[in-house]
């Protein structure tokens, strides 16, 4: 509780250091990941299910948005719904097969999904535009178009807060405990009578549903959207954040997103070093603090004490 | 047969033998290791493009692609040592992230060192078309094919005769049984990475006259490889080749006659339908990690 409490206060107090739209934009971008990676996590790190294909979900969430407002005429709140709908939709009738696999087939499986959905997202240009991107109209409700960096950052920053909340409630339910018992062991979870298959499939149909609601808001927030962001790269991305913050530790997913969304803006400068310095983050990562930077950092200020 | 057929299955079998090559990579390193080198692509694109600056630089053409293999092989050797070693034990996910993070260093290591254009390796040996059952064959085919062919006897010798060979095998069967047999799991876990690389970056080398070569095309040319081998069943010598070659036959007929839009999609349809019908593959073994 303590934990969103200062969550709350950051997202209150961040924009007093917030001194233009620039900074409003990358804060808003940072708080759409991280909605992304609490979600995510929730199937990485507790449920222990590895997903390099969530970019798809983002995607369908984000271009299945787009198209009903744009070419149907739907209402953005409707068709926002109906897209975070549809991501969930898929991963629960893709899921049922694919999370019978574990370790790296999962891997591959999700793999080969996310590329599907980012090759049709690009091949069928008659509904996405195609490489090119589309434009997207505003989020909108009863006539009154949500617009400016402001209104934008507390939107998002609420369901940021939300979003953590309802992870933290969730990890502590009986059902958060029985993800954590797969994740230590599966046949021990099933000895003791959880239904592994739909425990995981939850925190599967769950993170995609973040994921796609995540894409349907950055599709009308930016107003225009590419398939980049539908892409196995993308994919790795969120995972990295994850992963680079702390498995298994919601404040972690957070953090990663944060470091990790920020940083490439403020080494625009160094643009060409860009995928180097990635590249080279992540290895060192992995290999020297394998449980990420939040749970890595929370373990050295406990030695110190 | 008809020609428009004979021509489909040509360059299938070409692309194809490309794939087998890429996914016997991932398939020596998996068997010597469990890690899946998700950076097996960027050895792809190391060869070709190492040769075609070696190239530039004057050399004769059998000279810089010895080089470059060599060169892929050290970069292997150096992930095994610095990257995949450390790790040792580490999670599922872990190991993924490092070899992903190394595929996108060394991406970005080529963007700067060479440049993000596009390049073409001449063929070897002449354009001029080779008629074939109503199809029209470039001799850069016969190439990819016969070296493919070379490599798999020669892999087949190496695993089967040599003390190497045989020491990745066993160390595949049970590692721990291989190491109290002496050997050195260390040392095949080097040699695996070194072997793999070098064979990607032939592949590399042998397509680049085909398809071009450029600083990114490591990404498609290895998560199709990755779908071979799991078609042919992860682990799998031969069904990494088998899989290699029904790939690219399935990618060219159904280019086609389905649609050419979607190709790059067929690969990764074939991929999650092998995963969920038969985790094992056509040859892998029969029981996955499934729960």
């Amino acid at each position: 509780m303590r934990g969103l409490l200062a969550l709350a206060a950051v997202v209150l107090l961040a924009p007093l250091a917030l001194a233009n739209n620039y900074h409003y934009e990358i804060a808003i971008l940072v708080g759409l990941n991280a909605i992304v990676c609490v979600g995510l996590n929730l199937l990485i790190g507790y449920a222990g299910q590895v997903s390099l294909g969530h970019a798809g979900f983002f995607g369908i969430g984000a271009y299945g948005s787009a198209i009903l407002a744009a070419r149907y005429g739907w209402p953005p709140l409707a068709s926002l719904a109906a897209a975070t709908a549809a991501a969930a939709l898929l991963a629960w009738v893709v899921g049922r097969p694919i999370l019978r696999l574990r370790g790296h087939y999962l891997a591959m499986a999700t793999l080969g999904l996310g590329i599907i959905i980012s090759i049709v997202i690009t091949t069928e240009d008659r509904y996405t535009g195609g490489p090119d991107g589309m434009s997207v109209p505003p989020l909108a409700l009863a006539g009154f178009a949500l617009s400016g960096e402001r209104a934008w950052y507390w939107l998002v920053g609420a369901l940021l807060v939300a979003t953590v909340w309802l992870s933290l409630n969730l990890i502590d339910s009986p059902v958060g405990r029985a993800l954590r018992a797969l994740h230590g062991s599966e046949v021990a979870a099933e000895v003791a009578g959880i239904d592994s298959a739909r425990h995981k499939l939850l925190a599967f149909v769950l993170s995609a549903a973040i994921a796609g609601l995540a894409g349907a808001l950055t599709a009308h927030y930016a107003g225009f959207i590419t398939p980049g962001k539908a892409t196995f790269l993308h994919s790795i991305e969120l995972v990295v954040m994850v992963v680079f913050g702390g498995m298994a530790s919601t404040f972690g997913a957070v953090v990663g997103a944060a470091v990790l969304t920020a940083l490439p803006q403020l080494l625009t400068v160094f643009k060409e070093y860009e995928m180097v310095v990635f590249g080279g983050v992540m290895m060192l990562t992995m290999i020297f603090m394998p449980t990420g930077l939040v749970p890595t950092l929370a373990m050295l200020a406990r030695r110190r004490r | 047969m008809s020609g428009e057929l004979a021509q489909f299955l040509l360059s299938g079998l070409t692309v194809g033998s490309i794939y087998a090559l890429v996914a016997l990579g991932f398939a020596i390193i998996y068997n010597a290791s469990h890690v899946i080198n998700f950076a097996q692509g960027e050895f792809v694109m190391i060869g070709g493009m190492a040769t075609v600056s070696l190239l530039g630089a004057g050399l004769p053409l059998a000279l810089a692609a010895a080089l470059a293999v060599a060169l892929a092989a050290l970069i292997g050797l150096a992930l095994a040592r610095f990257a995949v070693q450390p790790a040792r034990g580490a999670s599922v996910v872990t190991l993924i992230i490092i070899t992903i993070g190394a595929a996108i260093l060394l991406r970005g290591l080529a963007a700067l060192v060479w440049d993000k254009r596009i390049h073409a390796l001449p063929a070897f040996s002449g354009d001029a078309p080779i008629a074939v059952a109503g199809a029209t064959l470039a001799p850069q085919s016969l190439w990819v094919i016969g070296v493919t062919a070379l490599i798999v006897c020669a892999l087949w010798a190496f695993f089967n005769r040599t003390l190497n060979g045989k020491a990745i095998l066993a160390v595949s069967h049970n590692r721990l049984a291989a190491q109290l047999m002496g050997i050195s799991v260390r040392r095949v876990l080097l040699v695996s990475f070194a072997l793999s690389a070098a064979l990607g970056a032939l592949a590399g080398i042998l397509v680049a006259p085909i398809t071009f070569t450029s600083w990114d095309v490591g990404v498609m040319l290895g998560l199709k490889g990755f779908a071979a081998a799991i078609l042919g069943g992860m682990g799998s010598g031969p069904g990494a080749v088998l899989g290699g070659l029904v790939l690219g036959l399935l990618e060219s007929l159904g280019a086609g006659y389905l649609s050419s839009a979607y190709k790059d999609a067929i690969a990764f349809i074939v991929m999650l339908a092998v995963l969920m019908l038969m985790p094992g593959g056509l040859l892998g073994a029969r029981a996955a990690e499934r729960v």
